[in-house]
């Protein structure tokens, strides 16, 4: 059978390269969970790009639910030996143990070549694609937490001022209780609460403490007064975002979007559901960076890995995907849909919009951070998202109760 | 005498046990070595892949003192014990209550039964619909005119579990009536004539005679129930998701989570070799009393 397949193929592309010498279709299926209207829209133009630009195809592989749904099915179907063209992952750990086991191709060669080193910036996103000095995954978009987007039209009818920090949207939350509308809107998944609290920890307890925390795995800092400062902050969002009963991030900023709530605690990718939705920046919606208090952002991101494979005309399309990924074109395409930065210094983004340019202002300033992927492992993080997911939605859970566990956690990271 | 009859009775039947050797190698290397696999690399600090560094108890030492595992088993253990209960009581009087020789027997027991053909999934989105404050039950009791009434049990940590058990009754029940209907059709009709002429009430007739009677019936539904309710995930998954916070998270869903959320294999080994042993506690004494018992007495 396996002798039959050969020769087929081997005949097929003889036949194929007779007619013409041009390299041959395959089609690579990528696999993603980008489904929400803002991210469907941008990795339309990954496909774009790549039906366009070369002579493969893309086979759309769109996982529904979160990354929480999707990455069980990408890393079994990987595991299992079923491995698609490419796939979605946050670069970072969540990936680490594939690509020591080798199911991940090694794209040094390209990354050489193209000389991503130099390209790419902050080149921490590089470095967390890179084990043992080989590259294994291409960042594609730099994306950050720490966002609060609030609804101006909401705070006009409360009949006060957008705030321009955390403590005066803290403030103004009784009088958006009075207006009718929930003054923080918040879906009831794990990430999403867990995402909120990094948020909260930096604006309040600031980027040191965050950085000791979760780079250094400090369990002392984690029980510091400072640390019960950052409990109390998220306590109160907590009680903010009663009546707020969604479940997906999307319908959360709907709520923000339709102006039935005040606020929302999300990273960038919300802007592309503003985008969606006609929305301007500035006018309709204003964007407050580490909730007004601390101007830094985590760069994080989403990366693509290319599974092994064995057909090497697969491969082949895996590498040309990887380097078409980076290019200006499409990275400017993508981000400009997705809401997303960049990961190329280089490229203009003439047509970004408000809260994109104060991005790139403080990306450009320097001021920033590595992500809770980076340097946490799936398993420290899913504790983490448990304990404050309970806290959320149990009001007898006290912030000391909360911060003696997230303590416990942190202490047995690794 | 007896060493000669041994040789006989292994080589007797000899096509049957050929035949069956199939599906004894399969019993034993898929059920029996893969379990042991499981117990073995529960005992080691395996991550996304499995490997053998052993770490001794210390995945079972952090299951116990993970709060989320001890909510999934308490979780497990009221909508056990509620639709252990329920779907036999219901189960019952349905069918007893569709063998008073009614009409349009076949239409009612084709409605009941019809929740059963859909899956889980199905149940779970439609009941996560049903039970929302927003356009279910306490929207249309509201509409009404009962402007204070709640009925949220899907957003109530503290109840969130029995917002999944009626979802779970309603799918299931139907299926243990059919079966104990088929065992009250198995009664037979001299037993009703006999205590009819006793003057027994219709009531104590059941209870006292054709209970005992349904043995067999009640058990086959026993090991239908308990099994569904020890593997229950897909329910949960689909109608909360293991929420608010983490409410109404069970076992199995721990156990997947720890495989492939956290990329943890060794956690979830651990907890899926504690669910197995729940089960054999409650599996070995009963198989001894039902199969070890017969062997002795007869």
């Amino acid at each position: 059978m396996d002798h039959l397949k050969k020769i087929l193929i081997a005949t097929t592309a003889a036949g194929a390269m007779s007619i013409s010498s041009v390299t041959l279709a395959t089609e690579l299926e990528v696999t993603h969970w980008w489904t929400s209207g803002g991210e469907a829209a941008a990795v339309a133009e990954f496909a774009k790009a790549l039906n366009e630009k070369t002579d493969h195809t893309w086979v759309d592989g769109a996982i529904a639910g979160s990354g929480g749904t999707a990455r069980p099915i990408i890393i079994s179907r990987i595991l299992g030996g079923d491995p698609m063209g490419a796939t979605q992952l946050n670069h970072g750990r969540q990936a680490e143990e594939l690509v020591e086991a080798g199911l991940m191709l090694d794209l040094t060669d390209i990354a050489e070549e193209e000389n991503w080193r130099d390209l790419v910036h902050p080149v921490s996103l590089l470095d967390s694609c890179t084990v043992d000095g080989r590259v294994y995954c291409v960042p594609v978009n730099i994306h950050s937490w720490q966002w609060l987007w609030l609804s101006n039209k909401a705070f006009a009818d409360a009949g006060v001022d957008v705030p321009s920090d955390w403590f005066e949207f803290v403030e103004a939350g009784p009088a958006l209780g009075e207006a009718g509308k929930i003054p923080l809107a918040m879906g009831q998944q794990g990430w999403q609460v867990s995402g909120a609290f990094g948020v909260i920890n930096i604006a309040v307890g600031g980027p040191e403490l965050w950085q000791k925390i979760n780079v250094d795995k400090d369990a002392e800092a984690a029980a510091s007064p400072e640390m019960l400062k950052v409990f109390d902050a998220f306590a109160q969002a907590r009680l903010l975002s009663q009546g707020s009963n969604v479940q997906d991030w999307n319908q959360a900023t709907n709520m923000v979007i339709t102006d039935q709530a005040g606020g929302q605690i999300m990273g960038d990718w919300a802007q592309g559901e503003f985008q969606v939705a006609g929305e301007v920046a500035g006018e309709d919606y204003t964007c407050l960076p580490g909730l007004g208090v601390n101007e830094v952002i985590s760069t994080g991101g989403d990366a693509f890995y290319f599974p092994k494979n064995d057909d090497p005309e697969i491969t082949a399309a895996q590498k040309e995907l990887a380097s078409l990924l980076l290019s200006k074109e499409v990275q400017v395409a993508f981000n400009l849909k997705k809401g997303s930065l960049p990961v190329r210094g280089d490229v203009d983004l003439e047509a970004a919009n408000d809260c994109m340019r104060k991005g790139l202002q403080i990306l450009a300033d320097g001021n920033i951070l590595v992500s809770g992927d980076q340097v946490l492992t799936p398993d420290t993080t899913s504790q983490v998202e448990d304990l404050l997911a309970e806290f959320w939605s149990d009001n007898s859970m006290t912030p000391e109760m909360a911060q003696e566990r997230y303590a416990n956690i942190i202490a047995n990271a690794d | 005498m007896a060493g000669a009859t041994k040789p006989v009775r292994i080589l007797r039947n000899l096509n049957a046990k050929i035949a069956a050797l199939p599906m004894i190698t399969t019993a034993l290397v898929i059920f029996v070595g893969c379990t042991i696999w499981t117990i073995v690399h529960s005992f080691t600090n395996s991550r996304l892949l499995p490997k053998l560094e052993f770490v001794g108890f210390a995945q079972y030492e952090r299951l116990w003192s993970t709060r989320r595992w001890l909510i999934s088993i308490e979780n497990l253990a009221y909508f056990g014990i509620g639709s252990l209960v329920f779907s036999l009581v219901i189960g019952f009087l349905l069918a007893a209550l569709l063998d008073q020789k009614i009409r349009f027997e076949n239409t009612v027991r084709t409605i009941i039964l019809y929740p059963f053909a859909l899956s889980f999934i199905v149940t779970g989105l439609v009941w996560q619909w049903i039970l929302n404050p927003e356009f279910g039950i306490q929207h249309i009791v509201r509409s009404l005119g009962f402007e204070n009434f709640v009925f949220d049990p899907l957003y109530n940590p503290d109840i969130v579990i029995f917002g999944v058990l009626i979802a779970g009754l309603w799918q299931g029940t139907g299926f243990i009536m059919v079966i104990l209907l088929s065992g009250l059709r198995g009664i037979d009709g001299e037993i009703w004539k006999a205590s009819r002429i006793d003057g027994i009430p219709k009531w104590k007739t059941y209870l006292f005679v054709v209970i005992p009677m349904m043995r067999p019936t009640f058990v086959t539904a026993l090991v239908i129930i308990t099994a569904g309710i020890i593997k229950v995930y897909d329910l949960v998954v689909a109608q909360t998701n293991g929420g608010p916070g983490i409410a109404s998270e069970v076992p199995a869903k721990y156990v997947y989570d720890s495989m492939f959320r956290s990329q943890n294999l060794g956690q979830g080994f651990a907890a899926s070799t504690m669910m197995l042993l729940s089960v054999l506690i409650v599996l070995i004494p009963w198989a001894y009393l039902e199969f070890g018992g017969r062997k002795n007495g007869k």
